[in-house]
């Protein structure tokens, strides 16, 4: 008896314990996939007036959603801040963490976490006010800057003034939204995150086109979704949805053509829409696992253009994240 | 059984597992074991899990370099410091808060306490709309009300406001001229201490005479005079040792001089304005539960208001104020975490912030920084109860 009440109260104390091998059967079986999401940042996770979510990370979620239960809206989005996010994906509090995450070796060895790829490719800059005539970030010697807690952001700033021998004032704050209410209310000279922040940020301040995003990129930020360290099975399935988008721009499958190709003859296509082999069952899933990701979500480029690219409100060019074959560096392994 | 009744010899001793004390020892054992059982558990279940999923674990951590920037310090630190050294710098500056912020909550609380209890219709209303107005609203909304509404509607820093004296006030903060002491600077400060040493010295005599022969001595002129008055001789004497560095524009920013951060002020205001409500209801409590009959006594005996107050009421007082004071005063110290969400640097913001993420170690971090917040409130208890018992009532 006492240990069964040991047990139990062991259990409310350290509920995550069981949470870290299967993941992909607790998701199927609990019928929903929790996924760590930024929640205030346009582009790649904001919920609009209805509720409804949105944004680069939040089709990752909804991608692995529908390659799992082939149905792109079962997922509930958790907003995490950026000092929560990774206690929450530990404790098991959520599947994936798909929240603009810096992808560095110490998150990947020391936090128990895994990075499944690159979804956005990144890189930290500064915002000023035009008033100010700093034309690059080397004028900002004596600024003060403010700065979101939790980030590779405030270590990136400090080595960024050191290395070029200026001084700096950080101001910190536990979340985005305090760190720009701050910034827009004159107490900082500069705000600092990544471009594509930077871009996301600027609409909301009270007048957008009194600031400038200065040239200079500061440091590298692969951003991608992470998992548990130690269940190789969900890290697969996290990581060919991602694939799955890529490869489905690659070969020029959309959500519109998904159903004329799936008659196509090219082997490549065949095989990731699974008329051909059994890739969906290698992992765990339906062998229609990339028409349904394809159908509902899309593929990487729509998913771009809509949130981050020409078809959103931030206007972010491609750059660096073009497919491999135009330029970028977004490249998938083959499915084989 | 018969057979015991017959012989008349006395009852069969219990069986040890009826005796109600063994029985409690046993249920008190078994009680701890059971706790100790559920806390190792969930240790080692914690240890275990951590090393499953390959998250570090153990205090290797502190003698890392931090790499990140603070904004106020009051120890030298930049970002080639340490965690460790992080540590200590926001313990710093969490200390520095709570000290100052428990010593005008104090004053405040006093005066409002004291108003509370005025005859002055005015005065008496006022303080009692200021403690049901801000008693009665969450903490957290004014650290925010004071931080978003006040110290960021002050001007811009190329329209500061220029305080005369060579002080400056915009939205960056309050910038001070900085003293620096010049060569004799030493002498000053030296009589200074020297003023209070001998003011306590010259306390105690007057005391012991009073006792002995009941002559009074004028304690408080004679120690203005010791402590203020002849270090301001001897600093005019010597040509004023002191100079001052003047903030100046810089190209963003005020520079030089000493900066008041206003992150800083809004939580010391927000703090003791807050916490000074509860202490005026402590203090008006305590002067209340004096009985009236005490000042009436010492009227008969022929002191007048002041005395009586000072020597009749408030001790009196003071015990009654003491524990709830004490309380109040731990409040405010663990109320300054909320600094977090208004960007001062305290203890918890660049910890269990900063430190916490970019080491990814909770366990410990969140452990070493309640280990240090209950440091400090049983620290701040213990001062307390000490005085407490000095002034306690002494039965004769």
């Amino acid at each position: 008896m006492k240990r069964i009440v040991s047990v139990i109260a062991l259990a409310v104390i350290f509920g995550a314990t069981s949470a870290s091998a299967q993941t992909l059967k607790t998701v199927k079986d609990r019928g929903i996939l929790n996924c760590g999401s930024n929640g205030s940042l346009a582009g790649f996770g904001l919920p609009d007036a209805q509720g409804k979510w949105a944004g680069l990370d939040v089709d990752l979620c909804r991608a692995v959603a529908a390659a799992v239960f082939g149905d792109d809206k079962k997922v509930k989005f958790v907003p995490l801040s950026a000092k929560d996010r990774f206690t929450a994906l530990q404790s098991g509090e959520v599947d994936v963490l798909a929240r603009n995450t810096t992808w560095t070796s110490s998150r990947d060895t020391q936090l128990g976490l895994n990075f499944i790829g690159v979804n956005y490719y990144d890189g930290q800059g500064f915002m000023v006010r035009k008033a100010l005539k700093v034309n690059s970030a080397l004028e900002l010697g004596e600024a003060s800057v403010c700065v979101q807690q939790g980030t590779t952001t405030e270590l990136n700033l400090a080595d960024y003034f050191r290395a070029n021998k200026m001084k700096l004032k950080t101001v910190t704050f536990a979340t985005a939204n305090e760190a720009v209410k701050a910034y827009d209310s004159g107490r900082c000279d500069a705000y600092t995150t990544d471009a594509s922040g930077l871009y996301a940020e600027r609409l909301r301040l009270a007048n957008a086109a009194d600031h400038i995003v200065l040239p200079e990129i500061i440091s590298k930020e692969p951003l991608g979704p992470a998992v548990r360290h130690g269940d190789d099975q969900w890290f697969d399935v996290v990581k060919w949805s991602l694939y799955a988008m890529l490869n489905a721009e690659e070969l020029g499958i959309t959500s519109a053509n998904v159903a004329e190709m799936a008659k196509s003859d090219n082997p490549d296509v065949k095989r990731l829409l699974g008329s051909e082999g059994n890739y969906g069952e290698q992992l765990g899933l339906a062998k229609d696992w990339a028409v349904n990701i394809i159908k509902l979500v899309g593929n990487y480029g729509e998913s771009f253009d809509r949130n981050v690219g020409s078809g959103s409100a931030l206007k972010i060019d491609r750059g660096l994240n073009k497919l491999w074959s135009k330029g970028g560096l977004q490249y998938a392994p083959p499915v084989r | 059984m018969s057979i015991d009744l017959r012989t008349g010899s006395p009852p069969a001793r219990v069986p040890f597992y009826n005796d109600p004390k063994v029985r409690s020892i046993a249920y008190q054992v078994a009680l701890c074991a059971v706790i100790v059982f559920l806390v190792y558990g969930a240790a080692r279940n914690a240890i275990d899990n951590l090393e499953r999923a390959h998250i570090a674990s153990g205090f290797g951590f502190w003698n890392q370099t931090a790499g990140f920037d603070i904004s106020q310090t009051m120890i030298s630190y930049s970002n080639l410091s340490t965690y460790g050294r992080a540590f200590w710098v926001g313990l710093c500056n969490t200390l520095l808060v709570a000290v100052i912020g428990i010593f005008l909550a104090t004053i405040l609380g006093f005066i409002v306490g004291i108003a509370r209890l005025s005859k002055n219709w005015l005065v008496n209303k006022a303080a009692t709309g200021y403690v049901e107005t801000i008693r009665n609203i969450p903490l957290l909304l004014q650290l925010l009300f004071w931080y978003n509404a006040v110290l960021k509607a002050l001007p811009d820093f190329r329209d500061s406001v220029n305080i005369p004296g060579g002080a400056f006030l915009n939205n960056r903060g309050l910038f001070l001229p900085e003293p620096i002491p010049q060569t004799g600077f030493n002498i000053v400060a030296l009589t200074f201490f020297a003023g209070i040493v001998v003011s306590i010295g010259y306390h105690i005599w007057a005391r012991k005479r009073q006792e002995k022969t009941g002559q009074q001595a004028p304690v408080f002129l004679v120690s203005l005079g010791l402590i203020v008055g002849v270090p301001l001789i001897v600093f005019l004497a010597l040509g004023l040792p002191l100079g001052f560095d003047y903030p100046r524009a810089g190209k963003f920013n005020m520079a030089g001089g000493i900066e008041i951060l206003p992150e800083f002020a809004a939580l010391l205001f927000g703090l003791s304005i807050y916490t000074a409500a509860f202490i005026a209801e402590v203090v008006r409590a305590g002067i209340r539960a004096v009985s009236h009959g005490q000042t009436e006594a010492s009227y008969s005996l022929g002191l007048r208001a002041q005395p009586t107050l000072r020597l009749i009421v408030v001790p009196q007082a003071m015990r009654v104020i003491i524990p709830p004071l004490t309380s109040q005063y731990l409040n405010l110290t663990k109320n300054s975490t909320l600094a977090v969400a208004i960007g001062y640097p305290d203890l918890v913001q660049i910890f269990t912030g900063t430190v916490l993420n970019q080491t990814g170690q909770a366990v410990e971090v969140v452990a070493i920084t309640m280990a240090v917040y209950l440091t400090i409130s049983l620290a701040t208890s213990l001062l307390m109860n000490f005085y407490n018992s000095r002034i306690a009532l002494v039965e004769r």
